[in-house]
């Protein structure tokens, strides 16, 4: 009679968990992607953990605060690592609606997660989406600050150029005016016709002639 | 030898005579801008030779034309086309000590129109140039966090998943053509002003003013970081290449010589396009350039050392941006493979580890004869890496697409990112110098400006000018009215205005009266090997070039791309036909600058002949000019 009753029991636990069945869902695990050499060996105390996570996380809707880990069904282990599990009811008659243990599982993905030390994409709940990290937005967007320090800097310079250059031109027009008077700039003007250069008719006497000068002497020495 | 010159009278009185160019030279010392040494002289030319070309026109012409194989033909026309032009710019200049407009007017008074041309050219890609320096600068600030905003998708509004035009294409495309670019679908549509890019924009002019702002004597500054950072950070960029998986793979594929290409005349026509357009020819800069020189530096040394470093730059940038693309094909190709892998794994539940790159193919070709429905349920991806290296590698989807993916996947990625970017501001602000060069001091050889304004207002003024009409650049359509520009504005006219350059130094200024000019300026008479390039061969391949050129542009459909996310291949970009009105921008573009060599021409003729008609002295074709302190004013 026991024998009997055993043999039910484990036969409609094995229709509650089926692949693709009511309310199941399939896990799967890339352990060695993640871990690499660190990789632990899927075993039936791995198995254990994540039926105590998935009760754990099922603890934490309301009106299922009795879930307990005898509830949560594994089925069709795979070398891949993959299984199919369901979350069923007290009395083991039928599974929870995949909405709730959807939601369940959605809100507790980060503990799962860090209990096997993977993340959303090496232990992948098929058909729960994981939600996405928000972006960081700073408040003030990186590049403006550093186009304003470089632009900054950039109107800072072309002050500076603007202003020196003016300087230069003012000391420079003040230099030549108080060396020179306008008699010496007549002397020096000099009228050139078809490329040659001409005397002029109206300077003054003793002025030498442009044609036998060489350079250093166009310039009358004080 | 042919001995032809045309009659060129008052050639003479034109120019200043050998006997007098060093006294020119030292009466000079005061008012004009003079080098402060000869490495500032190098690196300006250097500089403006060596631009965003090298880096993203090169490599990719090498890689479809031959790899290997193209290196014959590009360093045949780097002899015969490239250096003796650069010689013929360099010794001009340095001759008549004037810019490129007071150059052809001293040789003719009917030239001036080559110079107006080169000036209008310069003005024109000087335009578009900036905007691409003021998207490298948009990339540049954006660099200074981790991650880079161009690694990932942004979420959609109701964060389920990524925004749609990202998922479908890339992260780094959606960077570039929606937040960057905020593009449109046609060049009709124009949007509005982008506020970011404006901002960008703003900064890169300011930053050419400053620059510029007092001619060469700020220029020669700038130029020992610009000219000489771009090659520190290639060299980073090898080592770091090098070290990266797959990066032989991308250099093996740019190398591997396919000696069949050199059959084919396209691959000639376009090594002999980019050994022209890299030395940055025909825009009056260079001409200006060498004319602030002192009169017996040796600009035949000077020609043959630029074009070597040019078409050094040119291999060694091809080298390094194909081993980043290797790396990238490489990484590609094996998230490619993994997917496979992956797919095959979990479709029928085979522990990890046990598909790997090696027997992938034959556990594929068991499961699918050992359970057939199940298998034809697997989707698999093709992964080539022929595809991948090939991929898309020239332009700006060469900077801001290919190589920014490239580097999301390299370890600590802002710091590549600065490093590239700071490389390609530098690299294309130097070239920017020459530009300016180019319009600024043909302004002032023609007399439209006064004399009294200051060198600062006018540069202020140009940049003012430029940035104000570059606006367009930042309009949704921004990149459609670039890329047109890129196309028409800077290939033809060149091309004639080189032309015409080499017929005028030849034929009108006399190759005698050129040769003992050199001879009198660095000691000897240049060399056969000059004689033939510059009466024959130089003139005959650009007019070879041009006719090509002209031929294929007049022919072809005038079509562009377009990205669109509506269209059904999304995310390849559509190729869409311009309409009609852009026909008679382009011939603005492009018949303004070549109508200005004859129209000039004929402008002067007409004046000529009307000034005859009222001149009874019609001998004296000169006009008394007042002289002060001896200083000969035209």
């Amino acid at each position: 009679m026991l024998c009997l009753l055993f043999f039910l029991v484990t036969a409609i636990h094995a229709e509650l968990c089926q692949p693709d069945g009511e309310n199941a869902f399939k896990v799967r695990l890339s352990i060695r992607t993640a871990l690499g050499d660190n990789a632990y060996a899927w075993d039936t105390n791995e198995e254990y953990l994540f039926k105590a996570m998935v009760a754990f996380s099922m603890r934490k809707v309301p009106n299922r605060e009795t879930t307990e880990i005898s509830h949560v069904l594994v089925c069709n282990v795979t070398q891949r690592v993959s299984f199919w599990f369901v979350v069923t009811d007290p009395l083991k008659n039928h599974t929870l609606p995949a909405v709730e243990v959807q939601t369940a599982i959605r809100m507790n993905r980060n503990r799962i997660n860090g209990a096997f030390f993977l993340n959303d994409q090496t232990l992948e709940f098929l058909k729960i989406p994981s939600t996405l990290a928000p972006p960081t937005d700073p408040s003030v967007p990186i590049w403006i600050i550093i186009f304003g320090v470089i632009f900054c800097i950039v109107i800072v310079a072309v002050m500076l150029l603007i202003l020196s250059g003016i300087r230069q031109r003012r000391r420079m027009s003040k230099g030549p005016t108080e060396m020179d008077d306008s008699e010496d700039k007549c002397e020096n003007m000099i009228t050139i016709e078809n490329g040659i250069p001409c005397d002029p008719l109206d300077t003054k006497g003793g002025h030498i002639n442009d044609a036998f000068m060489t350079e250093d002497e166009r310039l009358t020495p004080l | 030898m042919v001995r032809l010159v045309l009659p060129n009278p008052g050639l003479e009185d034109r120019i200043p005579s050998l006997d007098q160019l060093e006294s020119i030279e030292a009466k000079e010392a005061g008012s004009r801008p003079q080098w402060d040494n000869k490495a500032q002289y190098m690196l300006t030319c250097v500089g403006f030779c060596v631009g965003l070309g090298n880096v993203w026109r090169f490599p990719y012409l090498c890689q479809s034309h031959g790899g290997g194989a193209f290196m014959i033909p590009f360093l045949i026309l780097l002899v015969v086309e490239g250096i003796p032009l650069l010689h013929l710019e360099f010794a001009i200049g340095q001759r008549l000590r004037k810019g490129s407009v007071g150059v052809w007017s001293s040789i003719h008074p009917a030239l001036k129109g080559v110079g107006i041309a080169s000036m209008f050219v310069s003005f024109m890609v000087g335009l578009y140039y900036n905007t691409i320096i003021a998207w490298v600068m948009w990339y540049f600030f954006n660099s200074f966090q981790d991650p880079l905003p161009w690694s990932e998708c942004p979420l959609n509004a109701n964060r389920t998943g990524y925004v749609e035009e990202c998922a479908r294409s890339s992260s780094v495309d959606y960077f570039w053509y929606r937040e960057t670019l905020n593009i449109s679908t046609s060049i009709s549509d124009s949007g509005s002003v982008q506020w970011w890019v404006l901002l960008c924009l703003t900064c890169a002019w300011s930053v050419l003013y400053v620059c510029t702002i007092r001619g060469i004597e700020t220029t020669g500054k700038a130029v020992y970081v610009t000219s000489t950072l771009p090659y520190l950070v290639l060299t980073i960029f090898l080592i770091r290449g090098l070290t990266l998986k797959g990066a032989t793979n991308g250099i093996v594929f740019l190398f591997t010589p396919n000696v069949t290409e050199l059959a084919n005349p396209v691959t000639w026509l376009d090594a002999g396009a980019q050994v022209f357009y890299s030395f940055s020819l025909a825009f009056g800069g260079l001409i200006s350039f060498s004319s602030y020189n002192s009169v017996h530096n040796n600009c035949e040394r000077d020609s043959v050392i630029v074009s070597v470093i040019n078409g050094f730059t040119s291999v060694y940038a091809a080298t390094v941006v194909y081993s980043i693309i290797g790396f990238r094909a490489t990484e590609r190709f094996d998230d490619c493979f993994n997917t496979n892998i992956l797919t095959l794994i979990n479709g029928f539940d085979l522990p990890e580890g046990n598909v790997t790159q090696e027997n992938f193919a034959e556990v594929q070709q068991w499961f699918n004869a050992t359970e057939p429905e199940a298998y034809a349920k697997l989707h698999f991806q093709t992964c080539d890496m022929n595809s991948f290296l090939s991929e898309g590698v020239e332009g700006t989807g060469l900077a801001f697409i290919v190589f920014t993916e490239a580097i999301t996947k390299m370890p600590v990625s802002p710091l590549w990112s600065v490093l590239f970017f700071i490389m390609l501001f530098c690299l294309g602000l130097s070239s920017m110098f020459g530009n300016m060069e180019g319009v600024v001091v043909p302004l002032q050889d023609l007399k439209i400006i006064p004399e009294k304004w200051p060198k600062e207002l006018l540069t202020g003024l140009i940049c003012l000018g430029t940035y104000l009409i570059a606006f367009i650049f930042t309009l949704n359509s921004g990149q459609y009215w670039l890329s047109l520009l890129d196309s028409y504005a800077g290939s033809i006219p060149l091309l004639i205005i080189a032309f015409c350059e080499m017929f005028a130094v030849v034929y009108v200024y006399g190759v005698d009266r050129f040769n003992r000019d050199i001879e009198f300026m660095i000691g000897h008479k240049p060399n056969i090997f000059w004689q033939v390039t510059w009466r024959v061969v130089s003139p005959l391949l650009m007019l070879v070039i041009f006719l090509f050129f002209f031929v294929v542009k007049v022919n072809e459909e005038l079509i562009y791309s377009v990205w669109d996310p509506a269209y059904e291949e999304f995310p390849k970009s559509q190729k869409v036909t311009y309409p009609g009105w852009v026909y008679a921008v382009v011939v603005i573009v492009a018949g303004v600058p070549c109508l200005a060599i004859p129209g000039f021409a004929i402008y002067k003729l007409i004046r000529n002949r009307c000034q005859r008609r009222g001149d009874r002295q019609g001998l004296v074709s000169r006009v008394s000019t007042t002289s002060i302190n001896g200083d000969l004013k035209y």
